[in-house]
């Protein structure tokens, strides 16, 4: 096979933030390709049902408001530069995406209209119906395929590669569909690979979720930050824990224990469902822990709204509640539980999504970008607010895009041999050549997920999580005995389930070694021998650093203030 | 429930390959989806199965297939609802497109009849500050085709693409629908015209398929055929496709029952005179079978014209 041509920018992943990046990037003029493990539109972009916030100023909003209530929901943890980014540039960003095509639901005067989501006290939510980031996701397809540019679909990336400066000068991949290797040279690679909700088990994240490129930027030297915060989404279906938007509580559902009451009243006592994430999760927990449950699960109530608004509103979730789990919204309950749904943590970035500092304050991986679910900016801290994470995307991919472009024209085009992809190729050769009948990759991987949500979840205490370490470290060493039936190059699923599970054993063991670090509690990370939150010690982020064969190296970075001193979080 | 699945299977990497159907049997729960079981079987059984999946939840489109002889998405399709406990179902790839290997289909084509119809908003310039202002009943019709997720469920069992590839086909007109109804697109007679060229939209034969089987609700034909009323609204030039209708009503309008000859040459018309010649073997056959309609002056109106004639007048006061 002919090598690639070398790109300015290469994104891998092709979701919202790869997307955005990719056609920042070649608004400025940057030759650019994607490349991506599932075609554009299967990317979990789609599941973004709620919506995307911003504050508009011509609603009478402000964009400070909407930063400060992201920094609250962040429990602090956010940079607060970073947020005002966010924050400022949200707007112009969803009228671009308007006038790209996006249907967003429309106020009687044929305006963006707005609803309410959690954590926030002014409806500053843009949505198309609960199908947000589907609507979102196709129409940047749209503008993908105006473009016309280069797409490798359905090719996964094994390593990225450096040059001899240790700059990052690409990657090595294979094409699913023929199993042939090639080494893709660029000058600057931007990861928006997506997150890693697979490491747990059940989780609302789909199954290609599997924090690839979590673990192809940790390998490579970039440092992970703040792993250990992993959001529950309060309302989850039993089961599979497919998502049930938070939307559906921004219009108005309850959420109720066994005997009836609306239990968040205790919880937080203005905003009741409305509170951030973290905090409802903790609340339905508890109920559950205490034997206030059924089933393990407490109840999302949404029989009020009626019939016609629901499948106006929240259609997908109505059909979904239908074809899921057998319940009519109009009129049943519907058991939820809190559920694995999204990684705050990630690639450490700045606010241009560079994964190495331009001060040298910490060491990364230059040449090397992040964007979207994959990167920590960080914008969520310990607990991202709903309706942010479309944002992230489309902020920060945009960014991502740019500077990358820009930085990649005062470098020159990487020099580095094909023979840089051998290694990987044996990786491959050797697997196929494993005896069999040896241990399936998903036995290993559902052990895994189990692990990580019995000891990793939204409540953690230190014996839980060594023994959970212990646990993933036992897997790791039983890795190298999987094997698999499919012995062919064509599609070869199987495989590809292995080279997964070889990433998400890496991001779990950082998820572990950023809880075990963190001795207090903070957001999404509450550890039941550190009840309280402790802004002396832990006003800042945990920075891991993959060493091979031992646990990862830790550093630390100071959470950046600008104008909202930490303060008791109540909602 | 103990249940049998039986997956159309192809391996291109096989000695002589061809497609043969293989039995797993399994036990599954009452709430488990086909993908579900095939998922048990990839997992537990044979990981050398090969399809695509991602979201379990009927949005990312990835898990297209035939399900007892009709497209669906396998994640969406519980058991259950197609199978007693002991029953087979069987499993084969999307129809209308190459298979790569077992249930993976090689949907290039399908992506390449999407960029046919040009799908990306054409919004008058210059652009405003704020957002385009628009009805939000609009916005809310076309939630509907929006909530299309592109599994080519709808192509794979379309009926016109089995005879002809040629035909654009159910998921790109329906895509091409969200462009014309957008009030924010420009460029609404371009796509009519466009769409109304040959393999366009005058080629679906309603037989409905598609609605059936659309996972998502989208309907593909009604919007096809919304593009159709949408085209002789607007008065796109006329083709064989629109002439076919206009005609087509003009008979009905006036003799109550079609005149079938009288249909296809004005259809048709001196300009494709061609096309009309090349029914000459159906002409004939139909002679030979003695099943020519009288047509013409000697086609005469139906008893009760008049009924007719009075819904078409009830219907032209209504619209």
């Amino acid at each position: 096979m002919p090598s690639p041509p070398t790109y300015d920018v290469l994104v891998v992943g092709a979701g919202l933030a790869g997307m955005r990046a990719a056609l920042s990037a070649h608004q400025q003029g940057a030759s650019v390709a994607i490349l991506t493990k599932v075609h554009p539109v299967r990317s979990h972009s789609n599941a973004a049902q709620g919506g995307i916030n911003a504050a508009l100023t011509d609603r009478g909003d402000k964009w400070e408001d909407h930063a400060f209530e992201t920094v609250k929901g962040s429990d602090y943890l956010a940079d607060q530069d970073a947020v005002e980014v966010l924050a400022q540039e949200a707007g112009q960003d969803i009228i671009t995406l308007e006038h790209m095509g996006v249907i967003f639901n429309r106020n009687d005067e044929g305006q963006l209209g707005t609803r309410r989501f959690g954590g926030q006290k002014k409806a500053r939510t843009f949505f198309v119906s609960d199908f947000t980031g589907q609507a979102m996701l196709h129409v940047l397809y749209e503008q993908l395929m105006q473009a016309k540019l280069p797409v490798y679909e359905e090719w996964f990336v094994t390593s990225l590669v450096k040059d001899e400066k240790g700059h990052c000068a690409g990657l090595v991949a294979f094409e699913i569909r023929t199993g042939q290797f090639s080494l893709f040279r660029a000058k600057t690679v931007i990861m928006a690979s997506g997150g890693l909700g697979r490491v747990y088990e059940p989780s609302t994240n789909a199954l290609i979720c599997t924090g690839d490129g979590m673990a192809l930027a940790y390998r490579a030297g970039a440092p992970l930050m703040d792993m250990e915060m992993v959001q529950y989404h309060p309302t989850t279906l039993k089961g599979k824990g497919l998502l049930i938007t938070e939307a559906a509580r921004g219009e108005g559902a309850y959420l109720l224990n066994k005997h009836g009451d609306r239990f968040m009243a205790h919880y937080a006592p203005t905003m009741l469902e409305l509170a951030s994430r973290d905090v409802v999760s903790r609340a339905e927990q508890i109920e559950i822990n205490e034997g206030r449950g059924m089933n393990g699960c407490v109840f999302l109530d949404c029989r009020h709204l009626g019939r016609t608004f629901l499948q106006e509103r929240l259609g997908q979730i109505y059909a979904e509640a239908q074809t899921f789990a057998n319940i009519d919204l109009a009129e049943e309950l519907l058991p939820i539980r809190p559920g694995m749904h999204y990684q705050m943590g990630g690639i450490k970035t700045d606010t241009e999504g560079r994964c190495w500092d331009i001060t040298g304050n910490w060491k990364g991986l230059p040449g090397l970008f992040a964007a979207g679910e994959t990167a920590c900016v960080s914008l969520h801290g310990g607990n991202r607010l709903g309706a942010n994470s479309l944002l992230d995307t489309i902020v920060f991919g945009r960014r991502a895009g740019q500077c990358a472009a820009e930085y990649a024209r005062t470098i020159s085009a990487p020099s580095i041999s094909e023979h840089l992809m051998e290694k990987d190729q044996q990786v491959i050769a050797s697997l196929l050549a494993r005896k069999g009948p040896g241990e399936r990759a998903a036995a290993l991987r559902l052990e895994m997920g189990k692990t990580m949500n019995r000891y990793v979840s939204v409540f953690r205490e230190q014996e839980g999580l060594k023994s959970a370490g212990q646990h993933i470290q036992a897997l790791k060493a039983r890795w190298p005995s999987v094997t698999i039936q499919d012995k062919g190059q064509v599609f070869n699923t199987g495989m590809i389930a292995v080279l997964e599970l070889d990433f998400m054993l890496d991001c779990a063991e950082a998820i572990i070694a950023g809880a075990l670090t963190r001795t207090e509690s903070r957001g999404a990370h509450f550890r039941t021998d550190y009840l309280d939150r402790d802004d002396e010690d832990w006003l800042q982020h945990i920075l891991l650093y993959h060493q091979p064969g031992k646990i990862p190296d830790n550093d630390f970075l100071p959470v950046h203030i600008t104008q909202w001193q930490p303060q008791i979080r109540v909602y | 429930m103990q249940t049998t699945l039986r997956v159309r299977r192809y391996n291109p990497e096989d000695p002589e390959p061809k497609p043969f159907f293989e039995d797993y049997q399994l036990e599954l729960d009452s709430s488990d989806s086909v993908l579900d079981g095939l998922i048990k079987v990839r997992e537990t059984l044979d990981d050398s199965l090969t399809l695509r999946c991602s979201c379990r939840g009927a949005i990312c489109g990835s898990c297209g297939m035939r399900i007892n002889g009709h497209a669906a998405l396998a994640c969406k399709t519980k058991v259950v609802s197609i199978a007693a406990s002991g029953e087979t179902i069987e499993v084969e790839p999307m129809n209308n497109m190459p298979v790569i290997k077992d249930l993976v289909t090689d949907m290039a084509p399908f992506w390449e009849k999407i960029r046919q119809i040009q799908p990306w908003m054409r919004p008058a310039e210059p652009a405003p500050i704020a957002e385009y202002l628009a009805p939000p009943e609009s916005m809310n019709h076309l939630a509907g085709v929006m909530s299309c997720i592109m599994c080519g469920v709808c192509v794979s069992d379309c009926t016109v693409l089995e005879v002809d590839n040629k035909f654009v086909g159910p998921a790109a007109l329906a895509k091409a629908y969200r462009f014309v109804a957008d009030p924010r697109d420009s460029t609404t007679t371009t796509r009519l015209e466009a769409l109304n060229e040959p393999n366009g939209m005058w080629d679906c034969t309603r037989c409905m398929e598609c609605i059936q089987v659309c996972p998502k609700g989208v309907g593909p034909m009604d919007r096809i055929m919304a593009l159709r009323a949408k085209g002789l609204e607007e008065k796109v030039p006329s083709t064989c496709g629109s002439r076919h209708a206009e005609v087509f009503t003009d008979i009905i309008k006036h003799k109550g029952i079609l005149d079938e000859p009288m249909l296809a040459i004005r259809t048709f018309g001196l300009k494709h005179v061609g096309r009309l010649l090349g029914m000459a073997p159906m002409v004939m056959q139909s002679v030979f079978k003695g099943k020519v309609p009288l047509s013409g002056p000697l086609h005469r109106p139906i008893a009760s014209i008049q009924h007719i004639q009075r819904l078409f007048r009830r219907v032209r006061t209504k619209s």
